[in-house]
C-alpha cells in the first residue's frame, strides 16, 4: 500500500501557529476554555515508582479537583501503566472518568508484537477504556509503513470494546512530514485517537505538530466520515499554552472537536495551573500554590 | 485527494469575546495643521478636511488643506534646507538623525499603530505587528547607509538630486511615508511629503517626531490634501525628484505632465498578481499563503495575489479548503485583537469594490463570501471568491484593490507562466511548490518586480520592491532604493 504524500511546509506551519497563538482570549470566553479544558485532561502519572497509593490519589483528585469551586468539571481520565488499571477502576467506580492504560512496551515499543498484543489484551481484560498504544518509530523510520499499520491494526482488535489511542512519538519523528504520514497510518489502520508523545521523550507535544495532525484528523474526516479524536501530551503544563490548543482545535477542526470525547491533553501538572487560573478568574487574586493539592 | 461532503462545524459555540486594544494613552487633536519649515502652520486660505474612522465613519480630527501658496512655501522652505544646513552636515550626522526617527517610532510605536487602525480601518494586529515596526527598520537600514554611499556604489562620486515631492497611498499610511523618506534623507535630499487625503494622522504624528528629533526646519515638509494638491507638487517647477505610489491611471498622467522635463521620478503602481498553487505543494500552508497573500489589509495591497491559479487536479480541493479558511476570518473592529479583516479604507474604495462584485457576477462568475456579518455602521466588504472566470474577466484583469480574490485553474506549467504574465501589470507573484527546480522555472521566467516562493507579502527593508510594465518605475528598498535620490558621477577630477 502507498502511504500519504501529503506535504507539510515547515515555516508555514510555525508561521500558522503564531498567528494562531496570537488570538487575544478574555473574559468569558476565557473561563469557558479553562472549563473546557479541565474537562479533557487525562491525568497522568507514568513512573517506575508508581504506587497504588498515589494512584488512588490521584483517582480522588480526577473527581474532586477544587473543593472549594463547586460546579467545576471532572477530568476526562487518568492515565496509568496497566498494573494500575484495576486500583484506578475500584478507586474511580460511580464516577464517569475513564482510566486509560499505556501498553505495548510504553515508551520505547521496544518488544515483539505478540508480546504487545498480550499486554493489550490483558489491559482490556483488567477494564481499561482506553488503551494508549506507541508505534514502532525504529520500522517507521525505515520505511516500513505497512509493517507499522499492521500493527496499530491488530493492536485495535486486541483491544476489544477498548477505545485505541496511537502514540506516534513526534519527537523521534523529527520532521512534520513524517507526523503527517504517521498521523495517515494510524487513523487508517483504526485509531480512535492520535496522540503526540510519550512523554518521555523531548520534544513532547508541541503546537506545530499538533497543528499538523489536526490538518490530518480533518482531511481523513473529509474523506471517510469519520471523527479521530487527538490527544497532544507532554510539556503543556500552564493554563495559557491549553487555551492556545483549543484555539488552534477551534480554527482547524471545528466545534465538534471541542469535548473531551475528540480532544484530550495528556498532562499531570496542568490541572493545578488552570485551577489557579480559575479561582484568579472568579476572586480576581492568585492563590499560592499552597492551596492546590499536588496529587 | 477526493472530498467527498462532510463539512466542518465552524458556528462554534465557543465564540472569542471582543479584546479591543486601549486607547486611553492615545491624544488624537482636533486639528492638525500643516508641517512647514518646522512648524505647525495653518493653511493660507483656513480651509480644512476630515478625516473620518472608517470603521465608525465619525470624524477623527480636522486636517488643514494646503492650497498653491502652501506649497510655495512648503518648497521654498525644502530649498532653502537643502542649500543651507543639511547639504553642509557630514554624512555620519545626516545618518543620526535617521537613527534618531527610528527610534522614536519604536518608542511611539503603539500609539502610532493605534492611530493607523483608526484612521485607516487596518486590523490593529496588522498595524502593531507589520506597518508600524517595518516604518522602524525603513529608517534604520537607510540610516546605516547615510555614510556609506561610497561604499554602495564604489569608483562613483554619489551627489544628492535636491528637493523631492514624495506623493503616498492610504493603503500604509506610515509605512509609505517610512519608504519614501528614509532614502531621501539618507542621501542627503530635503522634501515635500504629501499622506493621502483619507489617511493623514500618523504622517502627523511623524512630523512631530521629526520636530522633536531636531531635524533641521525645511528637510521634511508635510502638506496635506487630496489629488489636485498632489498635481500642483508633481507640476511644481522648484522640483528636483518626483516618488509616487498610488494608481496606474494617476502614475501614466504624472508621466504626461513631466514628458519634457528635466525631473527625476520614481513611480510605483498597480499590479494584479498571480499566486500559483502547483498539485505538489504543502497545500494547507498555501491555503494559509492564499489568505494572506488577497485577505491582508482588506486586500489594500498593490502587489496582492488577486490572481489565484491552482492545478486541476487539486482545484477542488483547494477551493473548499479556502471555503472553510475563509469562514474562520473575523472580520470587524479594526481595534479588537482578534481581527483579521478591518474596515474598507474609504466609502469610494467601497463602492468601487461592490462594482466589481457585481461586475463580475453579471459576467457570469460565481460568486462565493464568507457568511461573516458585518456591522451596520462603517465601511465593510466580506472576504469574497470568484470562480469560474477567465483571463477575459475584468475582475481577473483590473486592480480592484480589495478582498476579492479569483482563481482559475491550470494544468501546465508553461500554460500558467503563460497566463501569469498575461496582464499589463508586474509587480509581484506568487508559487508554492515542493518541487525546488519548478520554483526556479516559474519565478525566472514571470515578469514581475518581487516573486515570493512559498510564502507571500513578506517585507524587508533590504529587499528591493517595484514594478515591471504598468506596474511602475525605478526600485524602492535596499541599496536600489538609494539610486532614485543620487545622482553619481566618475570618482576621479
Amino acid at each position: 500500500m502507498t502511504w500519504s504524500e501529503t506535504k507539510v511546509d515547515q515555516i508555514g506551519v510555525q508561521e500558522r501557529v503564531a498567528r494562531l497563538q496570537s488570538r487575544s482570549i478574555k473574559s468569558d470566553s476565557k473561563k469557558e476554555a479553562l472549563t473546557l479544558a479541565l474537562s479533557m485532561i487525562d491525568l497522568t502519572t507514568l513512573e517506575g515508582r508508581d504506587s497504588p497509593n498515589k494512584v488512588r490519589q490521584l483517582c480522588y483528585k480526577a473527581t474532586h479537583l477544587h473543593e472549594s469551586f463547586p460546579g467545576l468539571p471532572h477530568v476526562a481520565a487518568i492515565c496509568v501503566y496497566a498494573p494500575m488499571i484495576k486500583t484506578a477502576k475500584q478507586a474511580l467506580q460511580g464516577s464517569t472518568v475513564k482510566v486509560a492504560a499505556v501498553a505495548t512496551a510504553f515508551p520505547s515499543g521496544m518488544t515483539s508484537l505478540e508480546t504487545k498484543l498480550d499486554e493489550v489484551k490483558q489491559a482490556s481484560q483488567d477494564g481499561a477504556d482506553e488503551i494508549d498504544m506507541v508505534i514502532s518509530r525504529g520500522r517507521f523510520l525505515s520505511g516500513d509503513f505497512d509493517y507499522v499499520a499492521e500493527e496499530i491494526n491488530r493492536v485495535k482488535e486486541a483491544c476489544g470494546s477498548a477505545h485505541l489511542k496511537v502514540i506516534l512519538e513526534t519527537g523521534e519523528l523529527v520532521t512534520l512530514d513524517n507526523v503527517r504520514t504517521a498521523s495517515d497510518i494510524a487513523m487508517t489502520a483504526g485509531a480512535d485517537f492520535i496522540k503526540t508523545s510519550t512523554g518521555k521523550i523531548q520534544p513532547a507535544a508541541t503546537p506545530e505538530v499538533t497543528l499538523v495532525m489536526m490538518q490530518a484528523i480533518r482531511d481523513f474526516y473529509r474523506k471517510h466520515g469519520r471523527k479521530v479524536g487527538l490527544k497532544p501530551a507532554g510539556g503543556i503544563s500552564k493554563s495559557k499554552q491549553a487555551i492556545q490548543y483549543l484555539v488552534m482545535l477551534r480554527e482547524t477542526l471545528g466545534q465538534d472537536w471541542l469535548n473531551p470525547d475528540l480532544f484530550r491533553f495528556g498532562a499531570s501538572s496542568l490541572a493545578n495551573d488552570i485551577l489557579m487560573q480559575v479561582v484568579k478568574q472568579n476572586t480576581g487574586i492568585y492563590q499560592s500554590t499552597s492551596y492546590f493539592s499536588l496529587d | 485527494m477526493t472530498i467527498e461532503n462532510h463539512p466542518q462545524n465552524l458556528q462554534a459555540d465557543w465564540t472569542y469575546d471582543p479584546a479591543p486594544q486601549s486607547i486611553e494613552h492615545v491624544d488624537i487633536h482636533d486639528s492638525y495643521e500643516l508641517f512647514i519649515n518646522g512648524k505647525f502652520t495653518s493653511s493660507k486660505d483656513g480651509s480644512y478636511r476630515d478625516s473620518i474612522n472608517p470603521a465608525t465613519e465619525k470624524t477623527l480630527a480636522k486636517v488643514a488643506e494646503a492650497g498653491v501658496e502652501d506649497v510655495d512655501l512648503a518648497i521654498e522652505a525644502a530649498r532653502q534646507a537643502y542649500e543651507g544646513p543639511w547639504s553642509q552636515m557630514t554624512a555620519a550626522e545626516r545618518g543620526k538623525f535617521l537613527f534618531r526617527i527610528a527610534r522614536m517610532i519604536q518608542e511611539r510605536s503603539r500609539e502610532l499603530a493605534i492611530v493607523e487602525s483608526l484612521d485607516g480601518g487596518k486590523p490593529i494586529r496588522e498595524s502593531r505587528d507589520v506597518d508600524i515596526p517595518l516604518a522602524a527598520a525603513h529608517f534604520f537600514y537607510y540610516a546605516g547607509w547615510a555614510d556609506k554611499l561610497d561604499y554602495a556604489f564604489p569608483g562613483r562620486q554619489a551627489q544628492s538630486v535636491g528637493v523631492a515631492a514624495q506623493i503616498i497611498p492610504w493603503n500604509f499610511p506610515l509605512l509609505m511615508a517610512a519608504w519614501k523618506l528614509a532614502p531621501a534623507l539618507a542621501t542627503g535630499n530635503t522634501l515635500v511629503l504629501k499622506p493621502a487625503e483619507t489617511t493623514p494622522l500618523t504622517a502627523m504624528i511623524l512630523a512631530d517626531i521629526i520636530r522633536e528629533a531636531d531635524l533641521p526646519p525645511g528637510v521634511v515638509n508635510i502638506v496635506t490634501g487630496d489629488g489636485d494638491l498632489g498635481k500642483q507638487l508633481v507640476r511644481h517647477p522648484g522640483i528636483d525628484k518626483i516618488a509616487f505610489t498610488g494608481s496606474t491611471a494617476v502614475g501614466k498622467e504624472i508621466m504626461r505632465a513631466l514628458a519634457g522635463k528635466n525631473k527625476r521620478f520614481t513611480l510605483e503602481l498597480g499590479g494584479k498578481a498571480a499566486n500559483i498553487v502547483f498539485a505538489d505543494a504543502a497545500i494547507d500552508q498555501a491555503i494559509e499563503g492564499i489568505v494572506n497573500s488577497i485577505f491582508f489589509n482588506q486586500g489594500h495591497v498593490c502587489c496582492a495575489g488577486s490572481r489565484l491559479f491552482v492545478e486541476e487536479s487539486v482545484a477542488q480541493e483547494v477551493t473548499q479548503k479556502l471555503r472553510e479558511r475563509m469562514e474562520t476570518l473575523i472580520v470587524g473592529d479594526p481595534l479588537d485583537k482578534n481581527t483579521d479583516i478591518g474596515a474598507i479604507n474609504s466609502i469610494d474604495q467601497l463602492k468601487r469594490i461592490q462594482s466589481y462584485v457585481e461586475i463580475g457576477q453579471q459576467e457570469g462568475g460565481e460568486l462565493y463570501q464568507s457568511s461573516c456579518i458585518l456591522p451596520d455602521t462603517g465601511y465593510w466588504h466580506a472576504p469574497t471568491l470568484f470562480s469560474n472566470v477567465s483571463q477575459s474577466h475584468r475582475i481577473v484583469q483590473e486592480e480592484i484593490f480589495g478582498p476579492v480574490l479569483a482563481i482559475q485553474t491550470f494544468r501546465t506549467v508553461d500554460e500558467v507562466i503563460d497566463k501569469a504574465n498575461n496582464t499589463p501589470y508586474g509587480l509581484s507573484g506568487g508559487v508554492w511548490t515542493d518541487k525546488g527546480a519548478k520554483i526556479f522555472k516559474v519565478t525566472r521566467n514571470i515578469r514581475a518586480g518581487v516573486i515570493w516562493a512559498n510564502t507571500f507579502n513578506k517585507f524587508d527593508p533590504s529587499s528591493p520592491f517595484g514594478g515591471y510594465k504598468e506596474s511602475g518605475m525605478g526600485r524602492e528598498g535596499g541599496v536600489e532604493g538609494l539610486l532614485p535620490y543620487l545622482n553619481l558621477t566618475s570618482n576621479t577630477r
